[in-house]
C-alpha cells in the first residue's frame, strides 16, 4: 500500500450479491469479490428475500476474506469501512450493514454508509476519474429505474423515476411468463437480438414532459398479447416479440435520458445498473446523444451488475468530505436522495 | 476468561461481559427500536462502562437461535464482523438453551417457548442435572396445542414454562396442564446476554468454538418459499 492512498473496504448486500471489495482512493480496485446468488433463486423465479438474506450469512466472511487477500491487504491497511444501508432488501441489506459496522468498530476506523443508487452511478467514476460536472445518470436494473442529475460529487437530483415496475422487473416478468429462466433481462436480448423489433407495436408511456417512467400498462399490455395469442393457439415469433417490447422499453429509457441530458446541458451521461449491460441499450443510447454532442459512459458488466466496488467508490468521496456514519446506522429498503 | 456475549433472538437486545467471577457488565434494552440500532452502541457502551478494550475479550458468545430471523441475523453478522478482524473464538448458543439456563435448580422439566410465528413456539425440554441443563428433546417449531400433548405423554408431571411463546397458549390448554404447570416470572421471559455469555464461557473453556466463516443462525425452519417448493417438487 502505498503511501496517502486511502484505502477502503466496501460492502455490498442489498439484493442478491454478496460482495466485498478493496478500493484504492476511489478509483483502483485492488479487489472486487461478487458472490452471486442468481442460480438459487431461479428456481423461485425472482429473488427470495428471506432467502438472499440467509445467503448473505452464509457468503459474507468468504467474499470479506477473499477480497482482502486479493488486494493483499491487512486490517491494518484499511482507512474505513463503507457498506450499502439502502435501498434495497431490508433483511439482505441488514447483513452487510452489521458487518459493516462491528467491522468499523473493531477496527477503529470510519464507517461510511452508502446510497446504493449512489454507488451505480460511482461506477462510471471508476471508468473514468476526470468527469466533468454536471453530469446526467441512467439507473436502470431490476430495482431501479431513475434520471439523476448530479451537479457535483454528493449531489443528487432526481430528475426522474419509475411508478410503478423498474425496467429490470418489467423484463422478468415478462420473460418469465414467456417461460425463460430468471433474470429475464439477458434471456431477452439473447432472443431479441435475431428479432425485428417493428413487427409487434407495444405501447409507450412518454407521460408527457416528465422524466418519469411507467411500464405497467407495457406489461399488461405484452402479457395480453401473449395470452391472446396462446387462446388462440397462435405461434407467435418469440424472437420479434422480446425484441419489440424491449424496444419498447427502451425508447423510451432513451427518449428521457437524452432530453434530461439536454436540459441539463451536460457533457457526460452515465449508463449504469444491471440493464446497462444491454448492448442495445449501449448502442442506441450512445448513438442518439453523439447526435447531440454528448458522451456515453458505459462501465463494464461486472460494474454495472450489484457490486462492492462501486460502494468503495462512492464512499471514498465522503470519505474526502468527512461524511461517516456512526453505530446507529440503520437500512433504509426505500432510501432515496433526500438532503 | 472474558467473554462478550451478544443477544438479540427476541425482542431485546442484549450485550454482556462475563467471567468465571459473574457478571462483569450487562445490558438489556426492550424496546420499539430495531436491533439494527441498538446493538452495537450498547456493546460500544458496555465496553466504555466496563473499561474494557475489545483486545481484552477473549472469547465472544452469541445466541444462534431459534428466534426472529432478523435479529438473529443483526447479532451473528455484528459478531462475525467483531470477530474476524479481532480474530477472536466464538461460539453460538442455542437461545432455547439461555432461556432453559435462566431458572434456578428445580426437580421438574424446564419447557423455554419462544413465539414463532404461524400459531407455533420453538421449544425444547430440559431437566436439571449435576452438570447443569441437559436437552431431553429435540429442538422444534410446534403448535401450543402439540407441545402440551407431548408433555402429557411425559412421565414428569412438574414443568416450568418459560418465555413469551406462553402468550399464544389458549386458556383452556393452559388448564388441562393441571397445578403441576409453573410458569416462570416476567424478569425470565427473555433470554438474557448475561446467561448465553456463561453458556458461552463453558463452551470455551471447554476447548469447543464454532467456525467463524460458516455458522450461521440456527433458523430450524426452512424459508417459507423453500418449503412450498419443496412441497410442489413432491407433488410433481
Ligand atoms: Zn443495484
Amino acid at each position: 500500500m502505498k503511501k496517502g492512498e486511502k484505502v477502503i473496504l466496501a460492502l455490498e448486500t442489498s439484493c442478491d450479491e454478496t460482495s466485498a471489495a478493496v478500493v484504492s482512493n476511489g478509483s483502483k480496485i485492488l479487489a472486487n469479490v461478487v458472490s452471486s446468488q442468481i442460480r438459487i433463486h431461479q428456481r423461485y423465479g425472482g429473488v427470495v428475500p428471506e432467502i438472499a438474506s440467509r445467503k448473505h450469512m452464509e457468503n459474507i466472511n468468504y467474499v470479506v476474506k477473499e477480497a482482502l487477500e486479493q488486494a493483499q491487504c491487512g486490517p491494518e491497511d484499511l482507512d474505513a469501512v463503507a457498506v450499502t444501508y439502502g435501498p434495497g432488501l431490508v433483511g439482505a441489506l441488514l447483513v452487510g450493514l452489521s458487518f459493516a459496522k462491528a467491522a468499523a468498530y473493531a477496527l477503529n476506523i470510519p464507517l461510511i454508509g452508502v446510497n446504493h443508487l449512489a454507488a451505480h452511478i460511482y461506477s462510471g467514476f471508476l471508468v473514468e476519474k476526470e468527469v466533468g460536472f454536471p453530469i446526467v445518470s441512467l439507473v436502470v436494473s431490476g430495482g431501479h429505474t431513475n434520471i439523476i442529475h448530479m451537479p457535483r460529487h454528493g449531489h443528487f437530483e432526481v430528475l426522474g423515476q419509475t411508478r410503478d415496475d423498474a425496467a429490470g422487473e418489467v423484463l422478468d416478468k415478462i420473460a418469465r411468463a414467456m417461460g425463460l429462466k430468471y433474470p429475464g433481462g439477458p434471456e431477452i436480448e439473447k432472443l431479441a437480438q435475431k428479432g425485428d423489433p417493428e413487427r409487434f407495436e407495444f405501447p409507450r408511456a412518454w407521460l408527457g414532459n416528465s422524466y418519469d417512467f411507467s411500464f405497467s400498462g407495457l406489461k399488461s399490455s405484452v402479457l395480453n398479447f401473449l395470452h391472446n395469442a396462446e387462446q388462440r393457439g397462435e405461434e407467435i415469433s418469440p424472437r420479434d416479440a422480446a425484441a419489440g417490447f424491449q424496444e419498447a422499453i427502451f425508447e423510451v429509457l432513451i427518449h428521457k435520458t437524452t432530453g434530461a441530458a439536454v436540459e441539463k446541458r451536460v457533457d457526460t451521461v452515465m449508463l449504469v445498473g444491471g440493464v446497462a449491460a444491454n448492448k442495445r441499450l449501449r448502442s442506441n443510447l450512445k448513438e442518439k446523444l453523439m447526435r447531440r454532442g454528448i458522451r456515453l459512459i458505459v462501465p463494464p458488466i461486472e460494474l454495472c451488475t450489484d457490486n462492492a466496488a462501486m460502494v468503495g467508490c462512492a464512499a471514498h468521496y465522503q470519505y474526502l468530505e468527512g461524511r461517516f456514519s456512526d453505530l446507529t446506522l440503520n437500512a433504509i429498503p426505500n432510501l432515496g436522495f433526500g438532503g | 476468561m472474558l467473554v462478550l456475549a451478544v443477544d438479540s433472538a427476541t425482542n431485546a437486545a442484549g450485550a454482556a461481559v462475563v467471567s468465571e467471577e459473574g457478571i462483569l457488565g450487562e445490558f438489556f434494552l426492550n424496546t420499539e427500536k430495531t436491533h439494527s440500532e441498538k446493538l452495537m452502541p450498547l456493546i460500544d457502551q458496555l465496553l466504555r462502562d466496563t473499561g474494557l478494550d475489545l483486545q481484552d475479550i477473549g472469547g465472544i458468545a452469541v445466541s444462534i437461535g431459534p428466534g426472529s430471523f432478523t435479529g438473529l441475523r443483526i447479532g451473528l453478522a455484528a459478531v462475525k464482523g467483531l470477530a474476524l478482524f479481532l480474530d477472536k473464538p466464538v461460539v453460538g448458543i442455542p437461545s432455547l438453551d439461555g432461556l432453559a439456563r435462566n431458572i434456578s435448580p428445580v426437580s421438574g422439566l424446564l419447557c423455554p417457548v419462544i413465539y414463532a410465528r404461524r400459531d407455533e413456539v420453538y421449544s425444547a425440554l430440559y431437566i436439571h442435572t449435576a452438570g447443569g441443563i441437559e436437552r431431553i428433546s429435540h429442538y422444534m417449531a410446534v403448535s401450543p396445542r402439540r407441545l402440551v400433548s407431548l408433555l402429557e405423554n411425559l412421565d414428569n408431571k412438574e414443568v416450568i414454562f418459560i418465555g413469551d411463546g406462553l402468550d399464544i397458549f389458549p386458556q383452556d390448554l393452559r388448564d388441562s396442564l393441571g397445578p403441576g404447570c409453573n410458569i416462570a416470572g416476567r424478569e425470565h421471559r427473555l433470554t438474557r446476554a448475561s446467561t448465553i455469555g456463561f453458556l458461552g464461557l463453558e463452551k470455551l473453556k471447554a476447548g469447543k468454538k464454532d467456525n467463524l466463516d460458516d455458522l450461521v443462525p440456527f433458523y430450524i425452519r426452512a424459508s417459507a418459499a423453500e418449503t412450498r417448493w419443496k412441497s410442489n417438487e413432491k407433488k410433481a
